[in-house]
């Protein structure tokens, strides 16, 4: 089984580690709609709502920071 | 003219069972035969000939040795001889629909094309230039802007829909430059598809290769296939009957029976009985029951090797060796530390 250890290791080439990290509340983040696929910035506590079809279902965005995996 | 084998080399093989399995050439078998080991009798008996050499696979015949023998060295080119493989999978981004450890592991699998002699082995997770190669893998599928309206064909549609291992970009680091400036790391073949991509989809990764034995994992084993068979022996006691010749040719795998066009006289080809299968369909009719008796060469191995790494298919053979005397080096040198060690506090093993 691969392990997910993005916080062990050493990082290859300085690394990515912290540039996203955790985000403090109130600031936007980017959605994509589950409908017409359109990046969204939604703060928290504002409706969950695509601003160019409506749809009301949204994907998180992958994380920036580097994943390390084992090639087994 | 028929070969002729001692018989005490033969294994025999009749319809529903093999006899003979096992060599009794040990000392103390056959009263007032002196069977121990002796050097030059073995340097007299032992022969390596190569039948076929391609650029990915061997076919050699090494007769003389003790199965064991045969059998230690197809399992080290197996097992333990070492190649460079890809372990580490640092993924920054990966939006194509295969999962990063899928991913991951498809990558591991790719042969790379650097000769494992010119790396160290990594010991303690301490990566340096003489231990680590370095590759990253970046690729993003976008639309073909002046792609036909009604096309269904990927590659008419989009640009890199297809994230393959020759898109894997090697990264020098300190010596390795130079070091491998003939040849540079990359895999042996371009063309393995590791994903499918579609527009806005994409990867981008850093991967360290690092040497490894296929004990450990699979995907560090040299070869596809190394395997041996025995050497197929045939026959044939008395003539067949002239109406019965094709239909015991036609028992055997093509070529191992020649029948005289004019007489029809029924030969085995010396040449070629090595192609027959043993399948012992001969056995089954009554008609050709006396006439002929099947066996195997009991030292007489058939080895057939492909290489699916960076090493020509040649070398694996004396790779292996070299990988033997290694381990042959290593309990002499423990069977002579215990000889040193002091008699006393010693644990004796035997009855007193």
């Amino acid at each position: 089984m691969s392990s997910q250890q993005p916080q062990s290791g050493n990082p290859p080439q300085g690394g990515r580690y912290g540039t996203t990290g955790f985000v403090p509340p109130k600031e936007a983040m980017d959605y994509n709609c589950a409908d017409c696929g359109a990046t969204n910035e939604i703060k928290s506590r504002e409706p969950i709502r695509c601003r160019e079809c409506g749809h009301r279902i949204m994907y998180k965005k992958r994380t920036k920071r580097m994943v390390q995996f084992e090639a087994r | 003219m028929a070969q002729v084998y001692d018989p005490r080399r033969l294994v025999g093989i009749r319809a529903e069972r093999v006899t003979d399995v096992s060599s009794r050439d040990f000392p103390g078998h056959y009263p007032g035969e002196d069977h121990s080991w002796n050097l030059e009798k073995f340097r007299e008996n032992l022969t390596v000939k190569i039948r076929r050499v391609s650029d990915r696979s061997i076919d050699f015949d090494l007769v003389g040795v003790d199965a064991s023998i045969a059998n230690a060295f197809r399992r080290i080119i197996i097992a333990e001889v070492p190649t460079i493989c890809i372990e580490n999978v640092y993924v920054y981004n990966n939006t194509s629909v295969v999962a990063d450890e899928i991913l991951a592991q498809r990558i591991g699998l790719i042969p790379l094309n650097v000769d494992p002699k010119t790396m160290d082995m990594r010991v303690d997770d301490e990566s340096t230039d003489r231990n680590t190669i370095v590759f990253t893998l970046k690729l993003e599928c976008t639309r073909k802007k002046d792609a036909p309206k009604d096309s269904t064909v990927p590659s008419e549609l989009y640009n890199d829909h297809e994230l393959l291992s020759g898109h894997l970009e090697w990264q020098p680091a300190g010596e390795q430059a130079e070091v491998f400036s003939k040849n540079p790391p990359a895999p042996t073949n371009p063309n393995i598809v590791l994903a499918k991509l579609r527009p806005g989809q994409g990867v981008e990764i850093t991967l360290h290769a690092v040497k490894g034995v296929g004990k450990d994992h699979a995907k560090f084993s040299p070869v596809a296939t190394a395997s041996y068979r025995l050497l197929p022996h045939i026959v044939i006691k008395k003539p067949i009957p002239p109406h019965l010749a094709e239909k015991f040719q036609k028992c055997f795998s093509p070529g191992v029976i020649h029948i005289d066009p004019r007489t029809k006289v029924v030969t085995v080809d010396e040449e070629n009985k090595r192609k027959d299968t043993v399948s012992r369909e001969v056995l089954r009719h009554p008609e050709f029951e006396g006439y002929v008796e099947l066996s195997r060469v009991r030292d007489y191995f058939l080895f057939n090797i492909e290489s699916e790494s960076a090493y020509p298919p040649q070398r694996l053979f004396q790779e292996a060796i070299a990988v033997m005397r290694g381990k042959l080096a290593n309990i002499r040198r423990a069977a002579e530390a215990l000889l040193d060690q002091p008699a006393d506090g010693d644990v004796v093993m035997a009855d007193p």
